[in-house]
């Protein structure tokens, strides 16, 4: 009987909305930003094939004969109607299941359409961004973006990967290792999935390292976030060096990068201790306009933001034995860290005033 | 060809899995004969080759057939996952750990024995939100666990210490994910068949899915395969999110708050037979590595997660939201935008 079934199929691939973070489609769109969609097999989304395929036809009648009149004038609903076409085609994927993930989660149908789309307003517009070193990441292969974290909430690292996403020419997915909190509350855990972070945990880490992954860490963790405001821009310890044993293993160059203006996003003058055990978290802060303002006090403050990537410390001249040698991880581990400390410094100096 | 040699010993005969895989090694020129074991009267007769023996794992009659017939293979299928079915949990690890324990004693004793399948489950490794994304046979599952886990987990550990005791036999632990296809029954394929699906809110676990002529081919592998040795996961390619999955079901998802999920489970368990830990691999998920079993074993699975699960859902399950309708309510909505945009140009330049 079952040789008479049909072969496996693949529906997702055959409707040439192939989720594999691979090809990009080569077209501009109206707004003549780079197409997101990814490419059929063509070089060219479903979308923009289908027109050039009208054009062709268009081109067609013209030389027919047929009167075809002056140059017709760009239709003003264009952009609305190529927005509501792709808007539609994401919610169909969504309602049929049309999408693929990968062994840890990471949708990019629902990052392009969704989350990034979200954030980019903050990026561009709230926090004005300036991104200075993306030379140093590399277009492929593994490597582990080392960053501080600051500012209550992980904002940091969700700017640091958009800045990857859309201003890096080879627009590679930052995966970020984040603290299993993450992964046990509700709506988080599955956002944090499907955005591709995973657990921090060295067998994660090590699995996205080599399948030749960008991985971004923050070893700093919840004491980076939380820390009051009279602390800011003074890095904590940097874990236990888990990271560096990672990157020695898997021989990935490590990149620090120093973001300024986390800090001052939710300045944080206080921590309520005892609500933050009650509920479990690791910290309730008290800023000047939270708990004070109700919701309204958890917009985060219009900072000033530099993100800068700082040249890649390679990790793959150390030989075997540098794991066996708790020296040569400590020493890795302060090169790292001094790094960004001078970065931030620098780029401190450099930003002047924090909301100007 | 060489002569038919091999003599199979099969528990857990009577069940989906059991029938198919008795019924495969049967039809293999290289097996000579497969004593089909069962404590449930089998549903369909076996072929020829086949000798069914109604027997608990415990019973005399098991232990003879061991000692004298040159069994040369014993493929355990006997762990069950359903406790309603096995008449509640505690006769569930009766059967499942004390089962296993009578059989390995006997096959102590079986001269010929020179290899030990076990079916096991991927659900030794839990399901928690502290767990690695990928598990591999070597990592060590976190906390002890209970129900269908923990007994796979003691089954596992016997057969193992069954391997050490008898160096002239090989064992080969099979951890298989969860299966779908056109005729396997377990609380999963149950799940997705109910009217609406009860989900976690805010949860969307990773899944992974095995077709069920891939458990049956992975099963078969290990018994006439060559020789190998040690534990296997055993997964459909990639993974599927259960908001996915319930998609492709054509079903709507019903979220449930964490706080009220015990009750609702409570509630659920007139209809489908959950188990706690089913409830977390709902909220979850869990993903094994099938690359062990890709070198060592030289097994491939023939459906992906996505595909297996598809092949299921267009057999079995009858959508609500069909791929059609949505592509229609899109087409439509699309044209009259399209149409709207047109009436709006020709109106400005008029």
């Amino acid at each position: 009987m079952s040789t008479e079934r049909p072969a496996p199929t693949d529906r997702a691939a055959a409707d040439g909305h192939q989720q594999d973070g691979g090809g990009r489609c080569r077209a501009r769109t109206v707004r003549g930003e780079r197409c997101r969609n990814p490419a059929g097999p063509s070089g060219l989304c479903a979308r923009h094939q289908r027109r050039l395929d009208e054009a062709a036809a268009g081109a067609a009648t013209d030389a027919a004969g047929v009167p075809h009149g002056a140059e017709t004038p760009a239709d003003p609903f264009e952009p609305f109607l190529d927005w509501a076409e792709e808007a539609l085609g994401f919610l169909r994927r969504r309602l049929t299941g049309e999408y693929r993930v990968d062994e840890f989660g990471h949708d990019p149908d629902l990052v392009e359409h969704v989350l990034a789309p979200m954030l980019r307003p903050l990026y561009r517009h709230w926090w004005r961004v300036e991104t200075r070193g993306l030379e140093h990441v590399p277009d492929k292969g593994a490597a582990l973006v080392v960053g501080n974290h600051a500012g209550t909430l992980p904002f940091d690292a969700m700017m640091v990967a958009l800045a990857i996403l859309d201003e890096h020419p080879a627009r590679r997915t930052l995966r970020m290792l984040a603290a299993d909190m993450a992964f046990s509350l509700p709506v988080v855990a599955h956002l944090a999935r499907k955005s591709g972070n995973t657990l921090a945990c060295p067998e994660d880490a090590e699995r996205l390292l080599r399948a030749g992954e960008l991985v971004g860490v923050w070893p700093e963790g919840y004491k980076g976030l939380g820390k009051p405001f009279s602390e800011r821009y003074r890095l904590q310890r940097f874990g236990r060096g888990g990271f560096v044993e990672v990157a020695l293993r898997t021989g990935a160059p490590i990149i620090p990068v120093a973001v300024v203006g986390s800090e001052e996003i939710y300045p944080m003058i206080g921590n309520l201790r005892r609500l933050a055990r009650l509920l479990g978290v690791p910290y309730v802060p008290v800023t000047p306009t939270f708990p004070l303002l109700g919701p309204l006090g958890m917009v985060p403050l219009p900072s000033r933001w530099v993100i800068e990537f700082c040249p890649p410390i390679p990790t793959d001249g150390y030989g075997p034995d540098a794991l066996l040698d708790p020296m040569a991880v400590f020493d890795l581990t302060d090169q790292v860290r001094d790094t960004i400390q001078q970065t931030i410094y620098r780029n401190l100096a450099d930003r002047g005033g924090a909301f100007g | 060809m060489a002569e038919p040699s091999r003599r199979i010993l099969v528990t857990g005969a009577a069940r989906s899995t059991g029938g198919r895989v008795v019924a495969a090694l049967a039809a293999d020129p290289s097996v000579a004969s497969v004593v089909a074991v069962d404590d449930a009267p089998a549903a369909e007769p076996f072929g020829a080759k086949v000798e069914f023996l109604q027997a608990d794992l415990g019973s005399p009659a098991l232990v003879r057939v061991l000692r004298s017939t040159g069994v040369d293979t014993c493929v355990h299928l006997g762990v069950t996952a359903e406790p309603q079915a096995a008449g509640g949990r505690a006769s569930m690890k009766e059967r499942n750990v004390l089962g296993t324990m009578q059989l390995l004693a006997a096959a102590y004793h079986a001269p010929e024995l020179r290899r030990v399948v076990l079916k096991s489950t991927t659900a030794v490794y839990g399901s928690a939100p502290g767990d690695p994304a990928v598990w591999t046979e070597s990592m060590e599952p976190g906390t002890p666990r209970h129900g269908f886990a923990k007994d796979a987990m003691q089954v596992e550990d016997y057969v193992r210490s069954f391997d050490r005791r008898r160096p002239d036999v090989t064992a080969i632990v099979l951890r298989l994910a969860n299966q779908v296809g056109p005729t396997v029954e377990n609380p999963l394929t149950r799940y997705f068949a109910l009217p609406v699906c009860p989900v976690v809110f805010g949860f969307d676990p990773r899944l992974q899915f095995l077709h069920e002529e891939d458990a049956e081919a992975a099963l078969v592998r290990a018994v006439l395969g060559p020789v190998t040795h040690g534990t296997f996961n055993i997964a459909g390619d990639g993974v599927v999110l259960l908001s996915q999955a319930i998609r492709i079901a054509g079903k709507p998802p019903l979220p449930i708050p964490e706080p009220l999920v015990p009750s609702a489970t409570e509630l659920l368990r007139r209809t489908v037979d959950v188990s706690p830990e089913q409830v977390s691999f709902l909220q979850f998920g869990r993903v094994a590595d099938t690359t062990a079993a890709r070198v060592e074993l030289g097994f491939a699975p023939r459906w992906s997660s996505l595909q297996a699960f598809e092949d299921f859902a267009a057999a079995r399950l009858t959508g609500v939201v069909t791929e059609e309708r949505v592509a229609r309510v899109e087409r439509d909505v699309l044209t009259a935008l399209h149409r709207a945009a047109a009436w709006f140009s020709s109106e400005v330049r008029t």
